[in-house]
């Protein structure tokens, strides 16, 4: 395979979860290509691509300031009909979600989501991907000259080897009239310090049992004693008590930390598809016949509201 | 103004597998729940103007229940490709078939509902836009008509966008963008005598070698149960459970 791995990156940095796609496809690919789309700083993220596997990487200046998915969707079309790739991978994100759609239609490619792997068996690339509420995992193919994968967060993990001296081209697009139709005129990024919930390694998340907008606080130092970010239930957003883009479900967004912490979630099955592929669970929840203890691998009958505070402290003395 | 929204008609409850590892759409059916916010946004556009909603779904005839449900809401028409050879779509045959009934249509937005449930099309909007060479913009929680443009904010992992959108345009929309109406009886009654057309592959100028499983790129190889989960540990609230919680963290170095 001929692979090209699309980096998403935001405030400097490129996303984990790209990073931990990137890792496996090296191992896939040995001249795996990766592009980087922004201003003209994204000249200092080449070097740690190369680390973490990309042999070539490209860089383009975005058409605006501000991410969009058209002008990926262009870069990445010119890439492949320039050096002939027959593989796009990318990480799960909104933009990255956009932006394979649109290059599946752009290429007429096929495309396969929500994966969790992928393995090169004779000759033929296989995806796996969870499918009805993750309880079947189902193997999946390609049948067009271009494939496009689109893999869950947290899939992979990122890991930096190589020397970080890849091949770098900058390459120079003519953006489509449709593409430069939609522009971004006010960003308002999120001001807390913590990684995104796409790329965390830890996630805290609430649910109705934290019973405010104020009991989301526990959360919050709780994440950040852990070093993660916040997630919630749709009953929780839904209530107010905390920002729709934090959603894990079926509605929501769906994420595989390394660890999950679920405070006074029941776990109701739209919220168990969004999260029961992170590697640990752990759930605190008074109510011992609370269904997320089925899939938890740490239960912990109690109140949260006791519990939490106690755990925070205790984590601030040992980081101490 | 003239306003499209894809929608789809979901299984309802617990969904299956059918053997060859397609999903079992035999049973019944509703209207995917985030449609409903996007019908509710067109018809929200259509109360402060003057504007056509019409109604756009693939699927087989059971879907006109769905799109009976839409026009109920107060949309004006609607349109179902039913053909058996559309059946077994993937996302690059559905954004085909999509595209080729929008494109007559010409309509000035395209509305979609930002999540399935059924798990499917979970990024549709994108390559539909990408065939009608439209932009588009996804995850919108609140939307504003301008003089041939929309602005629309976004929420993002990182945070809040504001996106000016030059119509004509495709917008897929988040269930925190409005409250959907309920469907009134009156509404219903009014549904059933509301224009519902039922076009072909073949209507749309598509070949059938162009839709349904031959005209997909992806397909399914085969499927087994998810890795199994290990036995759990079990800690009941005393005293000393925050450092419990703790060691166990910390056994596992995840702290």
């Amino acid at each position: 395979m001929k692979s090209v791995v699309f980096l998403e990156h935001h405030e400097g940095v490129l996303s984990p979860g790209a990073l931990g796609v990137l890792t496996r496809a090296a191992v896939l690919d040995a001249g795996v290509a990766a592009v980087i789309v922004g201003d003209d700083q994204v000249a200092g993220l080449v070097a740690e691509a190369g680390r973490h596997g990309a042999s070539t990487v490209y860089t383009a200046v975005d058409a605006f300031p501000s991410p969009l998915p058209g002008a990926r969707v262009d870069v990445l079309a010119h890439l492949v009909a320039e050096h002939g790739f027959d593989t796009v991978l990318f990480s799960n994100s909104v933009l990255a979600a956009d932006v394979a759609a649109g290059l599946a239609a752009r290429l007429d490619a096929g495309i396969n989501w929500d994966l969790v792997d992928l393995e090169e068996r004779s000759d033929e690339l296989v995806g796996r991907q969870p499918a009805l509420q993750d309880s079947v995992l189902v193997e999946v193919g390609w049948r067009s000259p271009q494939r496009i994968a689109l893999f869950r967060g947290g899939s992979f993990e990122a890991i930096a080897s190589g020397d970080g001296e890849p091949v770098t081209e900058a390459v120079v697009v003519e953006f489509a009239a449709h593409t430069t139709a939609a522009r971004v005129v006010e960003r308002t990024l999120r001001d807390d310090e913590g990684p995104s919930l796409a790329d965390a390694d830890v996630i805290v998340a609430g649910g109705l049992g934290l019973g405010s907008a104020e009991g989301f606080e526990l959360a919050e130092q709780l994440a950040n004693a852990l070093g993660g970010a916040v997630g919630a239930t749709r009953a929780a957003v839904y209530k107010g008590w905390y920002p729709p883009a934090a959603q894990i479900g079926q509605t929501g967004k769906t994420v595989a930390p390394k660890l999950y912490v679920a405070l006074g979630i029941s776990g109701a099955v739209q919220h168990k598809v969004g999260m029961q592929s992170s590697k640990t669970i752990v759930a605190i929840n008074k109510d011992p016949q609370a269904p997320i203890f089925e899939f938890s691998d740490l239960v912990v009958v109690g109140d949260v509201h006791a519990i939490v505070p106690e755990l925070i402290d205790l984590l601030r003395k040992r980081g101490g | 103004m003239k306003i499209a929204v894809c929608v789809k008609h979901v299984p309802t409850g617990t969904l299956r597998m059918r053997p060859d590892g397609g999903l079992d759409r035999s049973g019944p059916g509703e209207l995917n729940a985030t449609d409903k916010n996007a019908i509710e946004e067109a018809l929200r556009l259509k109360q402060a103007g003057d504007a056509e909603v019409v109604l756009l779904a693939m699927g087989p005839a059971a879907a006109t229940e769905s799109l009976r449900t839409g026009l109920g809401m107060g949309a004006d028409r609607a349109i179902l490709v039913d053909d058996p050879a559309v059946a077994g779509s993937d996302l690059v045959a559905t954004s085909r078939v999509l595209a080729a009934a929008l494109g007559p249509e010409s309509p000035d937005l395209v509305f979609f509902g930002q999540q399935t449930s059924d798990g499917g099309g979970a990024v549709l909007w994108a390559a539909v836009a990408e065939r009608l060479r439209l932009p588009f913009v996804s995850q919108v929680t609140t939307l504003t008509a301008g003089d041939g443009t929309v602005t629309v904010v976004r929420e993002t992992e990182v945070g809040t966008d504001t996106v000016e959108v030059a119509l004509p345009a495709v917008v897929a929309v988040s269930d925190a963008i409005n409250e959907p109406r309920y469907t009134s009886l009156k509404g219903m009654m009014a549904a059933k005598k509301k224009p519902l057309a039922t076009l072909s592959a073949a209507e749309l100028g598509l070949a059938a070698d162009a839709v349904g499983a031959s005209g997909s790129h992806t397909v399914v190889l085969g499927s087994g149960p998810p890795p199994v989960r290990a036995g759990a540990v079990t800690i009941e609230e005393d005293a000393g459970t925050a450092q419990a919680v703790l060691d166990y963290l910390a056994k596992r170095d995840l702290v």
